[in-house]
């Protein structure tokens, strides 16, 4: 059934693409204000950290409700016309994992910034640079930070369901199919696509643990 | 790393671009608010690509209940709605919202409760009775409670059997706040009475012990109406495409295809549209 099922791959396709897409928008922006954060030192630090480390725990459903109201067509964002697309979910899942992977890069580059701090100030680099040297050692750290956001995405239902609105066919993901399965009361469906998903979350972890092996392999 | 870095930034835009892509060439499609029943009931997924090979017209259907639906359209963010709650819908319609109303099929509620029945009401014909021997027996009862056309329907049956649940409600009245699907199953696991449509209830999967216990009152008539968004409200709505959306469900040939959809060898709807607009 699942291998045979065009609808089936399509739904997995979206998920995908979308949890994707928005997981490595996400790895730009948190990753580079994670570790600016680590690297600087200003008042009101301790309290953005302190908001960074509490968001990572955003409800999807109150993000989705959010980005909804901002994209809906009496909101702020409303004549871009894009609430019920694809591209509203890559949206609210990048906002949902953003704090995730800007808190868990500050905390991985604040870690290695004390090995790095006497031969970083003795190079006399620019912030910039610094940043890039951080985040490039720390790869290997940041892949387990980028599936834990890509985890996140793929995992939720709230707010794709929401701002995606569960159409079939092009905005139905894994998670709301298992909703829908679920309330028309077909539980082995809705178990079966369970299965599924959680079975490629495993294999992209699997993947992003194989590339990690060999790359440092390389590294020698 | 500088190669890297650039590469990486090549895929993001490039699976960007793929992604926006879609939402952007949906130059022939419509977004319909509609009710978790026609959905569930399977009769969008057997009537949509009917459409879609006589016109072109991609619809896109959001289902939620028909309180939320109307919402949806308030906000602007549908072309067309397609729900079942004539109070409602003709709230809207002197709200401004709507161009026009139109009916387009009906089906019937029914209740369903435990085949061991513990308030004693299978086979009534008389809804009103069922409910006050309900209520007099503090059997388990599971409310939508979600302002779905379903849920409207039931508050106004209580009413009519001149209960006001609101106020005397107990532990027994249960409202989840959920679909169609969601409250069957949960009737189902506690052994309760809920009311349902029929076409949600026999495409529902998750019957357990649950059947028909009152079925065939009069005051259980469950009418669907489509109207379209006013486009002088909202400048976005696709006002031809939706128009040809609606045209098309009371046309002889749309309704002649609601009227072919079975499960089971059972039809699920009753297309009744006139081609007055109400």
């Amino acid at each position: 059934m699942v291998s045979s099922n065009p609808t089936l791959v399509a739904i997995v396709r979206l998920s995908l693409a979308v949890s994707l897409t928005a997981s490595l928008i996400a790895a730009v922006v948190g990753m580079p204000l994670g570790a600016l954060l680590a690297l600087t030192r200003f008042p009101g630090r301790a309290m953005l950290v302190v908001l960074f480390n509490a968001m990572m725990g955003l409800p999807p459903v109150v993000v989705g409700l959010a980005v909804y109201l901002l994209l809906s067509r009496t909101g702020p964002l409303g004549t871009m016309g894009i609430l019920f697309t694809p591209a509203a979910m890559i949206m609210a899942q990048t906002i949902l994992i953003v704090p995730i992977i800007a808190a868990l890069t500050r905390q991985t580059v604040e870690d290695l910034w004390f090995d790095y701090r006497d031969e970083l100030n003795a190079m006399e680099v620019g912030p910039a640079r610094r940043i890039a040297t951080l985040l490039w050692d720390a790869r290997y750290s940041l892949v387990t930070t980028l599936l834990a956001g890509f985890g996140r995405a793929i995992a939720e239902v709230g707010a794709v369901m929401i701002v995606g609105g569960n159409i079939d066919g092009f905005t139905r993901t894994m998670t709301t199919a298992i909703a829908l399965e679920t309330s028309k009361g077909d539980l082995p469906l809705a178990m079966g696509l369970g299965l599924v998903l959680v079975g490629i979350v495993l294999a992209i972890n699997a993947m992003a643990w194989a590339a990690r092996l060999w790359s440092e392999r390389q590294a020698g | 790393m500088q190669n890297r870095i650039q590469s990486l930034a090549l895929a993001l835009g490039l699976s960007i671009v793929t992604m926006a892509a879609p939402a952007f060439s949906q130059e022939k499609s419509i977004v319909v608010a509609s009710t978790t029943s026609t959905q569930d009931s399977g009769l969008f997924g057997y009537l949509l690509p009917l459409f879609k090979a006589k016109t072109g017209i991609d619809v896109k259907v959001i289902a939620q209940g028909t309180g939320q639906a109307l919402d949806t359209a308030r906000r602007g963010d549908a072309d067309v709605v397609f729900v079942h709650a004539r109070s409602q819908e003709e709230k809207f319609m002197s709200e401004g919202f709507g161009v026009k109303r139109f009916d387009v099929m009906y089906n019937d509620f029914v209740l369903i409760g435990p085949a061991s029945d513990p308030a004693g009401v299978k086979g009534s014909k008389d809804v009103s009775a069922a409910l006050k021997t309900i209520q007099a027996k503090a059997a388990p009862f599971v409310s939508r409670g979600d302002k779905s056309g379903t849920h409207f329907a039931e508050l106004a049956l209580w009413k009519d059997a001149g209960i006001d649940i609101a106020t005397t409600k107990g532990p027994w009245y249960r409202e989840i706040g959920q679909g169609m699907g969601a409250a069957l199953s949960t009737a189902n696991a506690m052994n309760g009475y809920v009311l349902s449509d029929r076409g949600t209830w026999l495409s529902f999967k998750n019957r357990g012990d649950l059947v028909i216990a009152v079925e065939g009152d009069k005051r259980m008539f469950n009418q669907y109406g489509v109207i379209l968004v006013n486009p002088d409200k909202f400048p976005s709505v696709k006002k031809e495409l939706g128009q040809a959306f609606v045209d098309w469900l009371i046309s002889p040939e749309g309704q002649n295809v609601i009227a072919n959809y079975k499960i089971d060898g059972q039809q699920l709807f009753f297309p009744n549209a006139e081609k007055k607009a109400s």
